[in-house]
């Protein structure tokens, strides 16, 4: 049980606060709801972007790294297609430092021509690291184009194509802050070694006084229900053949969300999972293969990834595949397998619930969804599956006609 | 009106008063030592334990490796599936590494469940088949796997560093080559099984929210086997450092990013040098404030990132700097690292900096003993290395001791370009 305050401050900046005196640190997190679902098609990678940038100085403080390392604080950020997340860790004591830096950077940023020059470059080094220079890695470029055709999950968080971010010009950067980093956009999360009385105090002393700014309400367009399978075939110059598909799934508040991560664990979830089991271990068609999604708050995607072992066919691997899915929706799993999931799951809730970190940063992501007390109902809603809900949704969902498939095919 | 451009005071971090949470000692039956760490409030366990069973002591490549992979993979009363699905069962996890001097077998699960998870890991440590079949599989997947990591640059740059380093004949130096899969013998496997885990030399490490009869519960599961009782062979391992210096590898002619890799020996954590060089280290390219991330990611953005650590190794260490950067720019981002040992060489660093990195280390040392698995962490690497409390409390002094003066003469001593291996894999 995570236990918290939440109060608003005036200009609509929601606050939560999360005691835990057994630690001598504090976390201030702060996430904005925008991530790439809500960037223009022909400006992709720009929240991402945005992210490098909130490190290159704000309106008063021309450094946000050096007084928060002074204070002797680590921080970090990262971006979804979501959401952009904050975070820093420092001793409790100097936990004023956070504040003054981060409210003065959702005040406004100093927006360097030079910061943007640079970061542009360093972000084009981080797609060529992870995307470009690496077996593989355009996969998810190609597969959430296949898998999307309206919604904006279709391009992924570091962006389509290099040449979009080369083209950030500082407007768009101004826009986007002044549209999306306002303080009725945004969830303070503090916790650690603090008092929620103090933290109401710094609440309003630094934020305070940010105006409030305009909420921000998405319009995308859902997904349309898919009704025929797609099927890609790439070759590019790797070792081996691979093979991907996924299928759409719930958003992350239906309760088909929490039946489809079940699903994953049943078929992809460690070595005696089903894939695994099956096509690594008994037929030897995989040289490894998962079974995982990506916790989207829109629908996600289900999805089933592995390398072939050289020599099987594209087809007898496929066909591998599609009879273990067969099974799952032929037959309803035992009570036994659906513990085994359900006892997984207790223990990553425990696991990821260790740090201040990790609790600040869930609890941000639940205020996000709409209620932070979602953060303790988790398990009570994994507890309730039942064999029967498992297996219509395989059904329903495990469907070949709500699929798509990327046959990734070795040049060699 | 606040005043946004004064910063709030602080607490000098170097001030803190850190304390190092001492671990209970005691041991089972049979000798088998066993550090543990009471804390935190999840009702989670970690229970590790470590072997004096890494490639330090394997006779053909791979063995060590191979054969730590390969416990959980069946027992004469259970196959690896049924083995999987027990742990998995219980919602825990058995994990296994080896390393150079040491392996291990770690198990994360919750608290309540320990009774039915012990007995089974010691069954991995007396019963374990190595199975003909499951050996097989073993080589052919990662075989392929290897496959994929020889496309990456990175991969082939941080194998090329460590032989250059300490020679391929070197457990810190050597790697594994296809060969080695198709040479490994199920019987290499069951000898050191016996001699290095059934027979071995083990500690154990347990940390999280213990369970009031956790030295029963130890006791039960391990205090009978037939560990600690033969002494493990003094082996040595020569260092033998390339002579040539310099390399350019092309691993992949349309590469668009060279991984860069300048390396020096260095001596181990016992040298009087070790913690003043971690500081120099750190304005160097430790973290992200330092020198070699300001210049040449904040600067001139030429990498995502770059940085400078010594390598965490019991004999002896080196002193590493590691980036990925773009291909037209490897040699200037190469040339840049020089210009900044050069500039520690010559100037003093000034005080405000001095006083960030100090604050800095010690926060984040304050940041890292936070929660009952990273103490017993501390702890293990303290234990593993022979060094006591004292070194935790000596390197706190360090940093808070550690002048400008003596900055600028370690650099001296150590940021000595000729002495750096220098490699980029394209």
């Amino acid at each position: 049980m995570i236990h918290y305050n939440r109060f608003v401050l005036d200009n609509g900046l929601r606050v939560l606060v999360h005691e835990d005196t057994s630690t001598p640190m504090a976390v201030v997190n702060i996430m904005y709801d925008v991530g790439s679902r809500d960037e223009n098609p022909d400006k992709t990678g720009f929240a991402h972007l945005f992210e490098h940038l909130m490190f290159g100085g704000s309106i008063n403080i021309p450094d946000y790294d050096e007084p928060l390392q002074r204070a002797g604080g680590e921080n970090n950020a990262y971006t979804t297609n979501d959401l952009t997340n904050y975070y820093c860790q420092l001793p409790a004591e100097n936990i004023e430092t956070a504040f003054w830096l981060e409210s003065d950077r959702m005040l406004s940023l100093a927006f360097s021509k030079k910061s943007l020059d640079v970061q542009r470059k360093v972000v084009c080094e981080e797609f060529k690291e992870h995307y470009i220079n690496k077996p593989y890695g355009d996969v998810w470029h190609k597969m959430r184009e296949l898998a999307y055709t309206v919604h904006p999950y279709r391009w992924m968080t570091i962006g389509k194509d290099l040449s979009h971010i080369e083209n950030a010009q500082l407007n768009d950067v101004k826009e986007f802050f002044f549209k999306h980093y306002r303080p009725i956009n945004a969830i303070l999360v503090v916790a650690g070694n603090v008092k929620t009385e103090e933290i109401k105090r710094l609440a309003n002393k630094w934020f305070g006084d940010i105006p409030m700014g305009e909420k921000y309400v998405r319009h995308l367009t859902d997904e349309p229900v898919q009704h025929q399978a797609r099927v890609l075939d790439t070759e590019a110059d790797v070792p081996l053949n691979a093979f991907y598909k996924t299928w759409h799934m719930e958003s992350r508040l239906e309760k088909g969300y929490y039946v489809a991560d079940l699903i994953t664990e049943i078929l992809g979830g460690g070595g005696s999972s089903r894939l695994y089991q099956a096509l690594v271990k008994e037929q030897k068609l995989f040289s490894n293969i998962d079974c995982y999604h990506f916790g989207s708050v829109d629908k996600g995607l289900i999805t089933i990834e592995g390398k072939l072992v050289k020599g099987v066919s594209m087809d007898k691997a496929e066909q591998a595949v599609n009879e273990v899915i067969e099974k799952m929706q032929a037959d309803s799993v035992s009570e036994t397998e659906l513990q085994k999931v359900k006892n997984k799951t207790e223990s990553i809730i425990a696991f990821e619930d260790m740090t201040i970190m990790s609790r600040a940063n869930s609890l941000a992501f639940y205020e996000l969804l709409g209620d932070p007390d979602l953060m303790n109902k988790e398990l009570e809603k994994y507890q309730q599956i039942t064999a029967g809900d498992i297996l219509s949704y395989s059904k329903s969902t495990l469907d070949a006609a709500n699929s798509s498939t990327l046959h990734y095919y070795s040049k060699n | 009106m606040i005043n946004r451009k004064e910063e709030p005071a602080i607490k000098d971090a170097v001030d803190f008063n850190l304390q190092l949470k001492p671990y209970t000692y005691f041991q089972l039956d049979n000798g088998v030592p066993v550090y543990t760490i009471d804390a935190g409030a999840q009702d989670v366990v970690m229970v590790e334990l470590v072997f004096f069973a890494g490639n330090w002591y394997e006779d053909k490549n791979i063995v060590a490796a191979t054969t730590n992979y390969l416990l959980k993979n069946g027992t004469t009363k259970k196959n690896a599936f049924a083995i999987n699905e027990h742990f998995e069962f219980y919602g825990a996890y058995l994990n296994r590494n080896c390393y150079n001097e040491t392996a291990t077998i770690s198990l994360h699960a919750l608290s309540k469940h320990l009774p039915e998870l012990l007995p089974v890991v010691t069954e991995l440590l007396t019963d374990a088949t190595l199975p003909e079949d499951e050996l097989a599989i073993y080589k052919q997947n990662q075989k392929q796997r290897l496959e994929v990591n020889l496309k990456k640059g990175e991969f082939v740059a941080n194998r090329l560093i460590d032989e250059y380093l300490y020679g391929y004949d070197h457990p810190y130096g050597k790697y594994t080559l296809t060969g080695d899969y198709d040479a490994l013998q199920r019987e290499d496997l069951e000898k050191f099984y016996k001699q290095y885990y059934s027979e071995g030399k083990c500690l154990l490490f347990v940390a999280g929210k213990l369970p009031s009869d956790i030295q029963e519960q130890l006791n039960k599961s391990f205090g009978h086997l037939a560990l600690n009782k033969a002494d493990i062979p003094q082996i040595t391992h020569l260092r033998q450092p390339a002579v040539q210096k310099k390399y350019e590898v092309i691993n992949d002619a349309n590469g668009v990013q060279g991984a860069i890799r300048i390396a020096r020996p260095f001596p181990n954590r016992h040298h009087p040098d070790f913690t003043k060089v971690q500081v120099l280290n750190n304005i160097f390219g430790g973290f992200f404030g330092s020198r070699l991330m300001s210049n040449i990611r904040e600067e001139k953005g030429y990498t995502y990132g770059i940085y400078s650590y010594l390598q965490n190794h019991v004999e002896s260490s080196a002193w590493m700097v590691s980036t990925e950067a773009g291909r037209d720019v490897s040699r200037a981002t190469i040339e840049e690292v020089y210009k900044e040992m050069e500039i520690l060489r010559k100037e003093l660093v000034d005080d405000e900096e001095m006083h960030l990195v100090k604050n800095y280390m010690m926060g984040s040392i304050l940041g890292d003993l936070d929660g009952p698995f990273q103490v017993i962490s501390r702890w293990k690497n303290y234990v593993l290395n022979n060094l006591t409390e004292e070194y935790f409390y000596n390197s706190i002094n360090t940093i808070r001791a550690i002048t400008a003066e003596e900055i600028r003469d370690l650099a001296n001593k150590y940021l000595v370009a000729d002495e750096f291996y220098e490699l980029v894999v394209v």
